[in-house]
């Protein structure tokens, strides 16, 4: 029985959390984040300095949320959410507390990203995160089997009929809406309007379907069957993509004409978290650039700290040049933050494309 | 009874009824109340059967739920119909350590974790898998062949993983069938067929219905097999559930629907011990 | 000759690996004839019955009914029918169901067999039985639908594996005359087997001594009990006196043997010479309060009574009498002057010569 798996599932991990949370000694961080974004030797190396323990768990974005949401915010003391992914849920059950900025070092930050990054995720006057780590979700094109691919669309096309892939999550329906001349950010704050056009790229997908070999889930999935050239083009993030490319040289990660869309990873604290002056310390030692370009390398993705850049060794800038041309890091969408409900008009449409046949 | 008696009866009975009680019962209870509030605004839940009407209304979603409860309805019956010749050869021709063996044999897929066997079927039956490898290799198939991502494969899965369920149930009930019985059947001038249809089956029936009460309920709540092999148009109900309550944070209708599961398959079983004209519990007693 | 009969069995031999289960076996069964398979337990007599039956082929020999040979022909298409010592009813079905069971196998249609289950429980005493569940019969009811739904079907041959030996003893007695009224009644050949002396004795036309995987002797219930062929058959069948000796000296049939505790016996049997067994039968043994009484019986011996062992109608005495090693056994006597002997009382007992069968050692 699912509802009883489930519940006891749910039980035993509240249970678990609190245990957990209350054995715990003063000076240890617990952190949820995303896989590489803390590296075994970073995170002993900010032990050595500060005496501080980092517990580490790994989760997504949904499951960071899921997870402060059964706990209203409890059992973690610094969490990474994507920085679209803030305000809607403060607002909607509270589980962040607002960030002392006066705490940070803000010039470790890439000042511009810093200040947009404040923007969206502020509520209420109130600053809820910082930038981390930063990337897109652009095509994963293997440039030989399906040369033609350069926008979403082409997904869709049948020259790669049964052999491409995206998931069927919201950057899908946010990437085939500007792939399809509309613009879905702009219809944030009006439900009706993004209702419709929901419906219309849900139609869009529908159609598109047949063409698809499955829904990708987990990464490792997707970057096999582009491996194996069961798949031949998917929308993905380009850390996957760069790193097919450099097994495999006609594998691409390409900006989609449309334009790649722009994710920023924070740093946000738990409402109920215990140790902010250790989640501060992580943040800035975090932000120091020799440290974030190892995070960037770990990752395999950029960061907003200022210099690290420079420190980033030579490959990875390259595939990103190659990748992105000076117009397409102009044409990145970045997400503004996703206002409460816009996920349940999305979720419908998003589990018609999945059991419709 | 003594009162000395009654407290060793009570802290013997502790741990169970805390089990029954804290993991099973309060969850349960927490869940059907999160299914009657529904969301007005930010942060104010009011108390409603929205969620309900939501899946009666939605075709989206009992369509789904519909589409589970059948194809589960044929895990089941292929499941007892693999299981059944393995059962009866278990419970009547192996004897001894064979027996034992292959019981053992039998439990053997369920020492790894559900996920684990289902990777194992994906390397199977992935377009570059090894079936797809052998069928060009057989000159059977021309060009790679993909067996992953349809119903097919997601039953073939499930099938496997009730397997064990049934024989188990299914070997128990055949076991305690005297040979000289099914001899009699054979001697009142019964084929082979009718001794099958009005004597081992009848007899093997509370075992029938045991397993495939444990089977369906398997395959309607599992997540991980449907999700894994199912196509780009297989959605199993428990994966409504799970979106409700991860992605689309609305735990109140993820509740609705985990509710609705139970209480709808249970209809469903209701339904089959009443076809089959067995009671639930003659039908424990035998399991 | 083959025509009156319902069973022949050529020859039979089981091999269950190197042991012979049945070792060559040979018997007719005529037409409305019970019969009955007499042995211990392990001499063979289930596989014989389970090879008439069709559920064990032999290893050679053929096995003919009505003339038909039944080898290859599969349990089911064989017109027997057989009683199992479990009875193996199927719980499944109630009363009626399981006698109209065989008839719809054999493609009778469903009212038409309905009717007949009915009237066969009728004809065995079980009208209105029909809806009951087999489970909620007593052992007696259930052994009668056991038989009725193999008798239902008419067959050639109806076999009976020990049916009786679940049952108490009062049950058992009575259902013993209820099975040969039965068979009367249908007038169908009985093969029945047991290991039980008196069932065989009281039902049977006809017993077979079994031993071993072999028959040591067939004949009619008097002629097993009067005329042991084998010392086997003298000690299995019926209770018996039976003492070890050596052969004195012997002419035409008359033997007289010395046991080697001194008595000397008078007998008659075929052996001449060497080690010998003989056997009296406790009815055989006359008693008298006084020697006079037996003077005319060639055996004549004086005793003490040891135990009374008081069995009803099966009662016996035992009487340590000298020369012997061990006590004689007589018929308890209940009327006449020697009624309500006691245990110590001194007894004068006798046989005749041909009360006394000598077989070779």
């Amino acid at each position: 029985m699912l509802t009883k798996r489930a519940s006891l599932k749910l039980a035993t991990a509240f249970a678990a959390l609190m245990v957990a949370g209350s054995a715990n000694a003063a000076e240890k961080l617990r952190l949820l984040t995303w896989a590489d974004y803390a590296p075994a030797d970073i995170v002993a190396q900010f032990t050595k300095e500060t005496g501080i323990e980092v517990e580490v768990t790994l989760s997504n974005n949904e499951e960071m949320i899921s997870k402060l949401r059964a706990t209203q915010g409890a059992g973690f003391d610094l969490v990474q959410p994507s920085q679209d992914r803030i305000a809607g849920p403060q607002q909607e059950f509270g589980i962040y507390k607002p960030i002392d900025l006066s705490k940070l070092k803000s010039d470790l930050f890439i000042a511009s990203m810093l200040e947009a990054t404040k923007k969206n995720t502020t509520l209420d006057g109130k600053v809820y995160g910082v930038p981390h780590i930063w990337g897109t979700d652009g095509l994963i094109v293997n440039t030989k089997a399906a040369p033609k691919v350069a926008d979403y669309n082409d997904l869709c096309d049948a020259a790669i009929a049964g052999k491409s892939s995206f998931r069927a999550k919201r950057p899908a329906l946010i990437a085939f809406a500007f792939a399809n001349g509309m613009d879905p950010f702009a219809s944030y704050k009006d439900a009706k309007a993004y209702a419709a056009m929901m419906d219309k790229v849900g139609a869009k997908l529908a159609e598109c379907k047949k063409n698809v070999k499955f829904f990708w889930d987990g990464k490792d999935q997707l970057l096999n069957a582009l491996r194996s050239g069961e798949v031949v083009a998917a929308m993905a993030w380009d850390t996957g993509g760069w790193k097919l490319s450099s097994e495999n040289a006609d594998i691409k990660f390409v900006a989609p004409k449309s334009g790649a869309l722009g994710w920023v990873d924070t740093f946000a604290i738990p409402s109920k978290g215990r140790n902010d002056d250790a989640a501060y310390k992580w943040i800035n030692f975090n932000m120091r650039p020799e440290i974030a370009a190892k995070i960037a390398a770990s990752a395999g993705n950029f960061t907003a700290s200022n210099g690290a850049d420079k420190l980033m060794q030579g490959k990875l800038k390259d595939q990103f040049a190659e990748s992105f041309p000076k117009a397409a890091i102009d044409n990145i969408k970045w997400y503004p933050a996703v206002p409460a409900g816009i996920e349940e008009i999305e979720g419908k449409v998003l589990d018609r494309l999945k059991a419709g046949s | 009874m003594k009162p000395a008696h009654r407290l060793t009866l009570f802290l013997l009975m502790a741990p169970a009824i805390l089990w029954l009680g804290l993991l099973i019962i309060l969850p349960h209870v927490e869940i059907l109340i999160l299914s009657f509030s529904q969301r007005v605004a930010p942060r104010v839940y009011e108390f409603g059967f929205g969620n309900y009407l939501e899946f009666f209304t939605e075709p989206l979603y009992w369509r789904t739920f519909a589409r589970t409860a059948i194809m589960s309805i044929m895990v089941t019956v292929i499941t007892l119909v693999l299981a059944f010749p393995i059962a009866m050869y278990i419970a009547r021709v192996a004897q001894g350590r064979v027996k034992a063996m292959l019981l053992l044999l039998c439990l053997l897929p369920f020492w790894v974790s559900e996920l684990v066997r289902t990777l194992g079927w994906m390397m199977l039956l992935r377009e570059t898998g090894i079936i797809s490898y052998l069928l060009r290799m057989t000159g059977l198939a021309s060009q790679p062949v993909e067996l992953l991502y349809n119903d097919g494969a997601v039953i073939l899965g499930l099938v496997y993983g009730g397997l064990l369920f049934m024989i188990v149930p299914l070997a128990n009930a055949l076991e305690s069938l005297e040979p000289s019985v099914v001899e009699a059947g054979f001697d009142l001038g019964g084929s082979r067929w009718t001794v099958l249809r009005r004597i081992v089956i009848p007899h093997a029936m509370p075992g029938i219905v045991a397993g495939s009460i444990i089977v369906f309920m398997l395959t309607v709540g599992n997540f991980a097999t449907p999700v894994l092999l199912g196509g780009k148009n297989g959605l199993w109900f428990t994966e409504q559930i799970y979106a409700q309550f991860i992605t689309r944070f609305n735990w109140p209708q993820g509740a609705a629907f985990g509710i609705l599961l139970l209480l709808l398959s249970s209809a469903i079983v209701w339904a089959g011990l009443r076809l089959t004209r067995q009671s639930l519990g003659t039908t424990l007693r035998q399991a | 000759m083959s025509q009156s009969t319902d069973l022949d069995l050529v020859n039979v031999t089981k091999q269950f690996g190197t042991h012979a289960a049945v070792n060559n076996v040979t018997f007719s069964v005529a037409r409305g004839e019970f019969f009955s398979i007499l042995g211990p337990s392990g001499c063979g007599k289930t596989t014989l019955m389970r090879m008439i039956a069709g559920f064990e082929n032999p290893t050679s020999g053929d096995i003919r009914i009505r003339d038909k040979s039944m080898i290859g022909v599969p349990a089911n298409r064989r017109p027997v029918n057989m009683v199992f010592q479990s009875l193996a009813l199927f719980p499944m079905m109630s009363v009626g169901e399981n006698i109209a069971y065989g008839l719809t196998c054999r493609g009778v249609g469903r009212a038409e067999a309905d009717e007949r289950a009915t009237r066969m429980l009728e004809r065995v005493g079980l009208k209105g039985f029909g809806e009951r569940r087999v489970t909620a019969l007593s052992g007696g009811q259930r052994q009668r639908v056991a038989i009725a739904r193999c008798l239902v079907l008419e067959p050639t041959l109806v076999l009976l594996d020990e049916p009786l030996g679940a049952l108490d003893l009062k049950l058992r007695e009575h259902m013993k005359i209820e099975l040969k009224q039965l068979q009367g009644q249908f007038n169908t050949t009985f093969a029945y087997i047991t290991h039980d002396q008196s069932e065989a004795l009281v039902m049977s036309d006809r017993i077979a001594v079994m031993n071993q995987g072999r028959f040591e002797q067939v004949g009619s219930p008097r002629e097993l009990y009067h005329n042991p062929a084998t010392p086997f058959v003298a000690s299995f069948v019926g209770e018996t006196n039976r003492w070890q000796g050596d052969v004195a000296s012997a002419s035409n049939g008359a033997v007289t043997v010395r046991l080697s505790t001194g008595g000397m016996l008078h007998g008659r049997g075929g052996v001449s010479q060497g080690a010998a067994l003989s056997f009296v039968r406790p009815e055989a043994v006359a008693l008298a309060q006084d020697a006079a009484a037996l003077s005319s019986l060639p055996n004549r011996f004086e005793g003490r009574v040891s135990a009374v062992l008081f069995d009803g109608a099966a009662s016996s005495l035992l009487i340590e009498t000298p020369g012997f090693d061990q006590p004689v056994r007589a018929v308890l006597p209940q009327a006449g002057p020697l009624a309500g002997i006691e245990v110590g009382e001194a007894v004068h007992l006798g046989w005749t010569a041909d009360a006394m069968k000598v077989f070779a050692a």
